[in-house]
């Protein structure tokens, strides 16, 4: 009975709990109680995976109304797969959390920071579940809206005025999407994302449906910070708790490019979208400024949460490419770097975090010597480094390995050899990292420190042992990927 | 709606950003609104004597719009005065010149 309502608990479950949490007020039991629900959210998510895999999509009707009234929660093999990566970060920062957020964030304040967490989680895995357009809009905005909240938390005071412009630049980007919407349902009358793959081709030449698809991809580009639209995310990233940036930095931009998925596969599968309208040259030359511009930003950078923020938007660069390729290798590169890139982001800034908690900050001066005072976090945060230049036997190679097939797949060696090249651009900087953290020796007078907390070290440790694994051992990530794929070239929901 | 998104690019106040962006989502609710009106058509209740109704969805659709805009609005404006109280002002180059100043001073601790 109960597996019947796992669609709809998953998103629930969350949202119910979040308010509770902030009654409770006690510091260490709204811990235990988000860290209980973020498991929670796991098991479902790895549950609804495997049972879309065996018999295909899930759709769950809410109220019992059937889809163009009611509004319906769908789960194709891309959603399940994203469903997994949120909620498996959301549970293993939640485990990392504790420490951590006592150090960073004022007492008084802290299930504040937990009620805010569960809201964010409720309104990311709610976009990846939804089945409707405008109840998309909806997730988008609680999940957005908690998050510039998490964001203000920061200690220093940059990080209020980093929310601030972030809360700008996403209303607007939120903004843009509902006109989006609003111009598709003038077209078609309809919001369920079924509905409209189906009845967009027969309209899809007029010009309002040309100006709708201009305003979503704008609107959703401007979230998920693809070059040149990403100057919200540097600051928002640097000035954030750590565990707040290390949890947005692996899920909310990564569902970002699922809504883009949704829109340019999904909504407009059937016409070609990206062909069509010359979607496909931008993204794909946007993708390749980013790779390039990001990556040589990041080589300049003294505070390395800012380095790795940049760096964040030249790997968004990766993804957008693999799916500008709109070939099946190409988007399950996509996919696949999407999975890969939220392990290895998670576990930087993870490592990052036990570094702020037990030397005070991330700039250069501080990293000095590390690599002997804390050994394990910064093993951790070298075997990243590694994957985000996709060193063969981590998970980046992988990604990069069927990014490049799927450039030569069409004839693009140039594109190929670009990115190659900006594989070298992550060289120098991870080098930077390593170079200071284990040759450059110590500040005399620096104080002793201890290795981080053993909660904090496990779960980092546990994503970087991921990024390995899934490195050498990438056939079940790369089968759901070329599936889901598959599935989104062919028919999508339907 | 464009007015409203000139506003929020051109002003360098905060709080006039916000009325900016305010401007910009409430004509984005206008434009859901009247897209819903049908000509000659009345509020969508059973009522005899009337034949025409208008579509009501947009409507409702705009009902949970205008909730998350006031959302956000008060969001944007409580972040605004915890930025008036910790930079003492709300003038965008002002705080900007403020935080070149922080960069500086986390320069100067470099060796």
């Amino acid at each position: 009975m109960i597996a019947a309502h796992l669609p709809i608990l998953q998103v629930i479950i969350p949202l119910i709990v979040a308010p509770i949490a902030l009654i409770m007020r006690d510091s260490r039991t709204v811990w235990v109680l988000t860290l209980s629900v973020t498991w929670v959210t796991f098991s479902i998510s790895l549950t609804l995976l495997i049972e879309v895999l065996d018999s295909g999509n899930i759709i769950y009707r809410i109220g019992g109304w059937a889809a163009p009234w009611g509004i319906e929660y769908v789960l194709d093999k891309v959603g399940a797969f994203v469903l997994v990566i949120v909620s498996a970060i959301g549970s293993i920062v939640m485990t990392y959390a504790r420490q951590s957020v006592e150090a960073e964030i004022p007492d008084d304040r802290i299930y504040l920071f937990y009620t805010m967490f569960l809201l964010c989680l409720t309104g990311l895995l709610g976009i990846v579940i939804t089945g409707d357009v405008f109840n998309l809009f909806v997730f988008l905005e609680i999940s957005s809206l908690s998050s510039y909240v998490m964001i203000s938390l920061g200690r220093d005071r940059r990080a209020l005025t980093a929310a601030y412009r972030y809360l700008i630049m996403g209303t607007i980007g939120a903004t843009f999407y509902i006109i989006g919407v609003g111009l598709i349902y003038m077209m078609t009358g309809t919001l369920n994302i079924a509905d409209l793959t189906v009845l967009i081709p027969s309209v899809s030449d007029s010009r309002t449906i040309h100006t709708a698809m201009a305003f979503l991809t704008v609107g959703v580009c401007l979230k998920l910070a693809l070059f040149p639209l990403h100057l919200w995310l540097p600051n928002a990233y640097t000035y954030a708790p750590s565990v707040v940036t290390a949890f947005l930095a692996a899920t909310a931009t990564k569902v970002s490019v699922y809504i883009l998925i949704r829109i340019v596969f999904t909504l407009f599968g059937d016409v070609n979208i990206l062909e069509a309208s010359g979607l496909q040259n931008i993204l794909m030359t946007l993708a390749i400024i980013a790779l390039f511009t990001a990556s040589t930003i990041a080589i300049f950078q003294n505070n390395m949460k800012r380095l790795f923020a940049y760096s964040s938007v030249a790997q968004i660069g990766y993804i957008i490419l693999g799916l500008s390729f709109a070939s099946q290798i190409g988007i399950a590169a996509g996919i696949i770097h999407l999975f890969n890139h939220s392990i290895i982001k998670c576990t930087i800034f993870m490592g990052l975090g036990c570094i702020t908690l037990r030397v005070g900050g991330v700039s250069v001066k501080d990293m000095c010597g590390l690599g002997y005072r804390m050994p394990w976090t910064m093993a951790a945060i070298v075997i990243g480094g590694l994957g985000l230049i996709g060193i063969p036997m981590t998970v980046g190679f992988v990604s990069k390995w069927y990014l490049v097939r799927a450039a030569f797949e069409q004839g693009m060696w140039p594109i190929a050899a670009l990115i190659i090249t900006s594989s070298l651009l992550t060289i120098v900087y991870v080098w930077r990292i390593v170079e200071t953290a284990y040759l450059k020796p110590a500040p005399k007078n620096a104080p002793n420190i201890k290795e981080a907390p053993l909660s904090m070290l496990l779960s980092s440790w546990v994503l970087a042992l991921a990024s390995i694994y899934f490195g050498v051992n990438a056939t079940t990530t790369l089968n759901i990927a070329l599936e889901a794929a598959d599935s989104l070239l062919n028919g999508g929901l339907k | 709606m464009m007015m409203g998104f000139y506003i929020v690019i051109s002003q360098h106040n905060l709080i006039k950003k916000i009325v900016g962006l305010n401007v910009f989502q409430v004509s984005v609710f206008v434009f859901y609104i009247s897209m819903g009106k049908v000509k000659g058509g009345t509020a969508p209740v059973f009522l005899d004597g009337f034949e025409i109704y208008s579509n009501p969805l947009p409507h409702v659709l705009i009902l949970t719009a205008i909730v998350v805009g006031v959302a956000t609005s008060a969001l944007a404006l409580a972040l605004t005065v915890r930025i008036k109280d910790t930079y003492g002002t709300i003038e965008e180059d002002e705080i900007e010149a403020l935080e070149t100043e922080d960069q500086e001073k986390e320069k100067e601790g470099l060796p």
